[in-house]
C-alpha cells in the first residue's frame, strides 16, 4: 500500500481547499455586513399554515406582512429595512428545525408568531440558545407564562385563564355559573387539556356542579355522538375547549342538532365564527379582538387591512401585526437591536397603542401583554346581517374602572422564574 | 338502565349514518383500484371540490341544481383526468400512480387553497331540511336522514349498474382478467374512463352531502380519506359488499367509542383495521388477485 499521495490528488485537495475558503469567505459576507449594521435586519415569522390551526396562520401571515410595509414606509428601524421569512412551522418538532435554521444560516434577529403551544414551547426553546427574541402571536397554554416561561419570550396572545374569566364574567352576569350543571368537550392536546384546567377551576370556585368532559381528538370533524351525549344528558350549559376547525364543526352541528342548551366556549377565532356562518353560529365566547372594536385606532387598521388584502382583518393578525410593529417601535426608541436592551425596554412598563380604547403593556415577570378583551356572540339582527358581521361584540372586559390585570393569574398562580 | 339502552341503541344508530359517509368515498376508491389497479390518494381532494362546488353553484343558481350539478360536474373532471393521466400508469409500476396521485392531490388543495382562502367556508343546512326528526327517546336531525337516504341510493344505483348490466359485466371481467376481456376484441379503456367517472362522481356527491355538516377547506379531503382507505382494506378489495360491510362496522365501531370512550373515537378505526389484518390479512370479503400478488 503506497501512502504517498499522488499529485494529481494533492491537487485537487488542495484546490477544494481554496474553493471552500472562498465559499466560507462568501458565506461569511452577509455576516460582516449585517454586522456592520447596513443589510435588513430579519425576522423570522413561523407559524402554522396547513392543519386544523392553518386558517389562523393565514391571518398571521397576513398581519406581519402589514406591520413589515407599514415599518419599512416609515423608514425602518435603525434606519434598516424589516426583511420578513416566513415558513410553515407544521409540528413542534418541525418548528424547533425551521427556528434553529433561520436563526443560524438566515441569520434573523427575532422570531415572531406561531399558534400552536407545544410548538410555541419548542420555538421558545431555540431562541432560548441562541438569546433572540420571541415574539409569541398565538399560544395560549398558561404554562408558557408560567412553569415554561423564558427571558426571550413575550407573549402577545392572551394565556387560557384570561380567555376563561373574560368569558366567566358574561356567564357569572347571565346566572350561567352558580347551580348550574355543566359539560365540557375539549381538544386532546396540550392546549385544550390547559384550557380545560382553567374553566374548571373557574366554575368549581364559582359553585357550579360539574357532569362531564369528554376530549375530542383534533382531526375529529364529525360530532354527532358528542351532541347525542349533550341531549341525554341535558346539562344546564355546554362549555367548548375545542381548538381552530373543531370549533366551527362543533357550532354548525350544534345549531344542526337543534340543541337549545345554552352553549359557551373559553376560545374563539373570527375565523371560527366565519366559519361556522351566521346559521351555524352560537353561544356566547370570549375573543381578544375583533373588527367591531370601536376605538380609533382599532378602525383605521380595519381600513388599511381591508385596502391592502380586500378582507377583514381576523384576531389573529392583530397579534402578528403587533409584534413586528412592537419591535420597529423598541429598537427606534432604545437606538440598539441588542437584546438585552430590548427585553428591559419592554419590560419597563412602556405603554402601546394595542388597537383597543386603552392602551397596553408587557407585565415584567412573566412577559405577558395585557389588554382589553372582549366576548362575542350572535347580533340580535344576525339574520339580516351580512356574512361578516351576524356576531355582535362587546364592551371592552375589563371595565374600564378595573387594572388590566385582573384577567391574567396571578405571580402566586402561574409562578414563572426567568433562570 | 332502560334509558342508557336507549342511548347506546341510538349511538348504533348514529354509526350506521356515519357509515355511509365513508361508504360513498370509500366504494370509489375500491372500484377504481380494482379495475385500474390505481390506489387514487387525490380521492379527499375531489370530496373537497364536490364540497366546495356547492358551496360555490349554491350562491349562483340554487341550491337544488348545485346538488345535481356538483357531483356530475366532479364525475367529468374525473373521467378527464383518466383520459389524460390515470391511462398511462394501467401498467405501469404502481408507485408510479401513487406519486402521481399523491401529487395530484396536494396541487388540487393548494389550488382550493388559493381560490378560495385556508379558512372555512360558510355553509349551513338548507332552510327545508332544518328540524329534527323525533320518535319517542330518538331523536335525529332531518338533513342526515335525507343524507342517508340519498347515499343509499347512490350505493344501489352502483350495485345495480355493476350487477344487472352488460357495463357492469364487462367491468367485473376487467377486474378478474383484464388481458382476456381485451382478447376477445372489448376495449376497457372506455369502461375505465366511465368507471373512473362513476368513483370520482360518488366522492364528489360525498362532498356535496358533508359540506354543510363539516368545514369546508381545503384539507377536508386528506381528513377522510384515510378513513375511506381503512374502510377499503376493512373490507377486502375487489368486494363491493365488503366496502359496504366495513362501513357500516366502521360507523358503528367509532359512534360506540365515541359514546364510551371519545379519546379513542378516531383510534378505532385502526384498531379494528389492526385486528382484522391480523385474522384475515385479505379483508372481510376480499378476493384474491393474481396480479396483485
Amino acid at each position: 500500500m503506497n501512502h504517498k499521495t499522488s499529485p494529481a490528488l494533492s491537487v485537487r485537495r488542495r484546490q477544494l481547499l481554496q474553493g471552500t475558503a472562498a465559499l466560507a469567505a462568501g458565506l461569511a459576507m452577509p455576516a460582516i455586513v449585517r454586522a456592520q449594521g447596513t443589510g435588513p435586519i430579519r425576522i423570522g415569522h413561523l407559524t402554522p399554515r396547513t392543519g386544523f390551526l392553518g386558517p389562523m396562520g393565514e391571518y398571521a401571515v397576513l398581519g406581519a406582512t402589514l406591520a413589515v410595509e407599514e415599518v419599512n414606509a416609515a423608514g425602518g428601524a435603525l434606519g434598516r429595512k424589516f426583511e420578513l421569512l416566513t415558513e410553515d412551522s407544521v409540528n413542534p418538532q418541525t418548528a424547533s428545525t425551521k427556528a434553529q435554521r433561520m436563526v443560524e444560516r438566515d441569520g434573523v434577529h427575532s422570531l415572531v408568531g406561531e399558534i400552536s403551544s407545544a410548538s410555541g414551547l419548542a420555538i421558545s426553546q431555540v431562541a432560548r440558545r441562541a438569546k433572540k427574541l420571541f415574539m409569541q402571536t398565538g399560544c395560549n397554554s398558561d404554562e408558557l407564562r408560567g412553569a415554561n416561561c423564558s427571558r426571550y419570550m413575550f407573549h402577545l396572545e392572551a394565556c387560557n385563564t384570561m380567555y376563561v374569566r373574560t368569558v366567566g364574567q358574561a356567564l357569572l352576569r347571565d346566572g350561567m355559573v352558580k347551580g348550574k350543571k355543566w359539560m365540557a368537550f375539549t381538544a386532546d392536546y396540550a392546549f385544550g387539556h390547559d384550557l380545560f384546567k382553567r374553566t374548571k377551576h373557574f366554575m368549581d370556585e364559582n359553585g357550579a356542579i360539574f357532569i362531564s368532559n369528554d376530549n375530542l381528538p383534533t382531526d375529529a370533524t364529525e360530532f354527532s355522538a358528542s351532541l347525542l351525549k349533550i341531549r341525554q344528558q341535558s346539562p344546564d350549559i355546554v362549555i367548548s375547549n375545542l381548538a381552530g376547525n373543531q370549533t366551527t364543526n362543533f357550532t354548525k352541528q350544534y345549531n344542526e342538532f337543534g340543541i337549545d342548551i345554552p352553549f359557551a366556549g373559553a376560545d374563539m377565532n373570527m375565523t371560527s365564527i366565519w366559519g361556522a356562518g351566521k346559521n351555524g353560529f352560537s353561544g356566547v365566547w370570549p375573543i381578544i379582538w375583533t373588527h367591531q372594536v370601536q376605538a380609533p385606532s382599532a378602525q383605521e387598521f380595519v381600513g388599511r387591512f381591508q385596502k391592502k388584502f380586500d378582507k377583514l382583518p381576523e384576531n389573529q393578525a392583530v397579534n402578528d401585526y403587533l409584534a413586528i410593529k412592537m419591535l420597529a417601535q423598541a429598537m427606534n426608541e432604545t437606538k440598539s437591536d441588542e437584546v438585552d436592551k430590548l427585553i428591559a425596554y419592554f419590560e419597563s412598563g412602556r405603554k402601546f397603542d394595542v388597537l383597543r380604547a386603552r392602551e397596553g403593556y408587557f407585565r415584567p415577570w412573566d412577559h405577558q401583554l395585557v389588554y382589553e378583551m372582549y366576548t362575542v356572540q350572535p347580533a340580535e339582527n344576525a339574520k339580516d346581517a351580512d356574512k361578516f358581521n351576524f356576531m355582535q361584540t362587546s364592551a371592552p372586559v375589563p371595565a374600564a374602572s378595573e387594572s388590566l390585570e385582573v384577567l391574567a393569574p396571578t405571580q402566586q398562580e402561574n409562578m414563572c422564574t426567568f433562570a | 338502565m332502560a334509558t342508557e339502552l336507549i342511548f347506546i341503541a341510538q349511538q348504533v344508530v348514529n354509526g350506521l349514518l356515519l357509515g355511509s359517509y365513508y361508504l360513498l368515498i370509500a366504494l370509489g376508491l375500491s372500484i377504481i383500484f380494482s379495475l385500474g389497479g390505481i390506489v387514487n390518494l387525490a380521492h379527499g381532494a375531489f370530496y373537497a371540490i364536490g364540497a366546495y362546488l356547492i358551496v360555490f353553484l349554491g350562491d349562483q343558481i340554487g341550491y337544488g341544481l348545485a346538488f345535481v350539478v356538483s357531483p356530475i360536474a366532479v364525475a367529468i373532471l374525473g373521467m378527464l383526468i383518466e383520459r389524460l393521466f390515470f391511462r398511462r400508469f394501467y401498467r405501469a409500476d404502481p408507485t408510479l400512480s401513487l406519486l402521481f396521485t399523491f401529487a395530484l392531490s396536494m396541487v388540487i388543495e393548494q389550488a382550493l387553497r388559493m381560490i378560495f382562502g385556508s379558512s372555512p367556508l360558510p355553509f349551513s343546512v338548507p332552510s327545508f331540511a332544518h328540524g329534527m326528526v323525533i320518535v319517542g327517546n330518538f331523536f335525529y336531525p332531518i338533513y342526515r336522514i335525507g343524507m342517508l337516504a340519498v347515499a343509499l341510493a347512490a350505493v344501489i344505483a352502483t350495485w345495480a349498474l355493476l350487477n344487472k348490466t352488460a357495463f357492469g359485466k364487462i367491468v367485473k371481467a376487467g377486474i378478474n382478467d383484464p388481458d382476456m376481456v381485451r382478447a376477445l376484441g372489448i376495449s376497457l379503456n372506455p369502461v375505465m374512463t366511465a368507471v373512473c367517472g362513476l368513483g370520482i362522481g360518488l366522492a364528489g356527491l360525498a362532498g356535496v352531502l358533508l359540506a354543510p355538516v363539516t368545514g369546508v377547506q381545503p384539507a377536508m379531503g386528506q381528513e377522510i380519506l384515510t378513513a375511506a382507505f381503512v374502510v377499503v382494506v376493512i373490507g377486502g378489495l375487489g368486494s363491493f359488499w365488503g366496502v359496504v360491510l366495513a362501513a357500516v362496522l366502521v360507523g358503528v365501531i367509532r359512534g360506540l367509542t365515541s359514546y364510551f370512550y371519545p379519546p379513542a373515537s378516531e383510534a378505532s378505526l385502526y384498531l379494528l383495521m389492526l385486528i382484522i389484518l391480523i385474522v384475515r390479512p385479505r379483508g372481510l370479503l376480499g378476493e384474491r388477485f393474481e396480479r396483485l400478488e
